[in-house]
């Protein structure tokens, strides 16, 4: 059976495994967007928290995938369902791209920047909101683009705990020794990868602040 | 015979040190009444900016006491002491994703102007320093130098305050742009009369603005006193700054 016929017969399984890979890849994301921008903010404001917190999330990404999803199978609530657990692991592997270009964003605001809305009197929030999130939205916008192309791939491997998604079709495929259902599940998590890195990317570009040549 | 303006700044015995020990300002002790324009002098390294920082908090004084109308410092709100005092610093620090109307107005909407009357005070502060209104709606990066570090001084004039910090705000101009920008700012305090803490290296501007002048040298006030006491004094240092910048006498002639 060529790739082609698999993809057309089997197009009602890939469309929903492919929702399932949005909805984990989606959920997890703006979990670590929410968790992630705070901390990368708090670091900026305390700063005998930046180490410890880089360390941590650096050290969470080293972990194998695999491992990882075995770590969490012992939780509670969270490794009763596979889904769960997948949205956990995909949420802490984006967490440090979330918080590094977060921080990075706001410590490269231009200091004369900072210290001109310092020194006018604008309050700590409005600083942040007024001037220091719009100047970095560009570069955390970049933390958001890896964290999602990185969390397409990973989200395949999820598959292997029983969570769905399109790794469903490639560990289906490994196991038939069939290249025909790999590439079924291989090219739409491709394809959202680059849709995802494309659009960011453009969002990315609108974003930042214009600047002299 | 009027009295004599109170004091708007006054350092006594203001000391700073940095958290590692290091002392930036000793015992400092001057002060600025209102209407004047004090010109802190010296080399870089001097303390100069930092006596300037104190004033509004950037930095917070170690020892002395620093007093802004008459009430210590560290008692004032910071916000509100920021609010009441114009800042203008070299680098100027526009806010490059605001067009030049909302640079101006931005300390008058946190205060919660009407739109209305910002507009109006925007397109007043463009004119009063010398640009065409119309520039309101571009762009920092659209500006050349000159006319950003105008919009520099217009931002820190937009909530009038009472007391204007700038920190060699032309000291990245070229010469004749410089000068323009510090004539155009004698006749604009002519106008406004704000009590001015003028940082600078020049002994050149500091003649041309200063109604007084105080030289800083590692931390301590080496003079004070007016730009002619300044040029006849005695002191070795003084008269090294002089001499280096020889010539420098004829910069008030064509006042």
């Amino acid at each position: 059976m060529n790739f082609w016929s698999f993809v057309v017969e089997n197009r009602g399984e890939i469309a929903q495994l492919t929702l399932e890979h949005l909805w984990i890849v989606g959920i997890s994301t703006l979990l670590a967007v929410l968790v992630g921008i705070p901390v990368g903010i708090l670091i900026t404001r305390k700063p005998a928290l930046h180490n410890p917190v880089i360390v941590i999330a650096n050290i969470i990404q080293t972990i194998p995938s695999l491992a990882l999803f075995g770590f969490l199978l012992p939780a509670p609530w969270i490794g009763e369902r596979a889904g769960r657990l997948a949205i956990l692991a995909l949420t802490l592997y984006a967490l440090l791209p979330m918080i590094r270009n977060t921080y990075a964003g706001i410590k490269g605001v231009d200091h004369a920047v900072v210290e001109a809305a310092r020194g006018m009197g604008l309050t700590g929030w409005q600083l942040l909101y007024k001037v220091e999130l719009p100047l970095a939205g560009s570069v955390i916008l970049a933390g958001v683009r890896v964290a999602v192309v990185i969390s397409v791939g990973l989200a395949t491997i999820a598959a292997a705990i029983g969570a769905g998604g399109l790794g469903e079709l490639i560990f289906r495929g490994l196991a038939m020794v069939n290249n025909s259902v790999i590439l079924a599940g291989a090219v739409p998590a491709a394809l959202m990868a680059l849709t995802a890195d494309f659009v960011l990317g453009w969002l990315e570009k609108r974003l930042s602040p214009p600047r002299a040549a | 015979m009027a009295r004599q303006a109170d004091p708007v700044i006054e350092f006594r015995d203001v000391s700073y040190r940095l958290p590692n020990g290091r002392e930036i300002l000793h015992a400092l002790d001057l002060e600025t009444r209102s209407g004047e324009i004090l010109v802190l002098l010296g080399r870089s390294g001097s303390g100069k900016t930092t006596a300037l920082k104190l004033v509004n908090r950037l930095l917070e004084t170690s020892a002395g006491n620093l007093l802004i109308e008459a009430r210590v410092a560290r008692q004032w709100d910071t916000i509100k002491l920021r609010r009441h005092i114009g800042y203008a610093i070299q680098e100027v620090g526009l806010f490059p994703h605001y067009t030049i109307a909302r640079n101006i107005g931005l300390v008058p909407s946190i205060e919660r102007w009407s739109a209305s009357r910002i507009h109006v005070r925007v397109q007043e502060l463009l004119k009063l320093v010398g640009l065409n209104p119309d520039i309101g709606s571009r762009y920092p990066h659209e500006l050349s130098g000159g006319q950003r570090q105008r919009v520099g001084v217009a931002r820190a004039l937009a909530a009038d305050p009472p007391i204007l910090l700038m920190d060699e705000p032309f000291g990245a101009l070229d010469p004749l742009t410089r000068s323009d920008l510090q004539r155009e700012f004698l006749s604009l305090q002519k106008q406004l009369g704000k009590t001015v803490l003028f940082v600078t290296h020049d002994l050149h501007e500091a003649l041309l603005l200063g109604t007084k002048i105080a030289l800083l040298e590692e931390g301590r006030l080496v003079s004070i006193g007016s730009p002619q006491e300044f040029l006849n004094s005695a002191d070795p240092l003084v008269q090294k700054y002089v001499h280096a910048f020889s010539g420098a006498e004829q910069a008030r002639g064509g006042k």
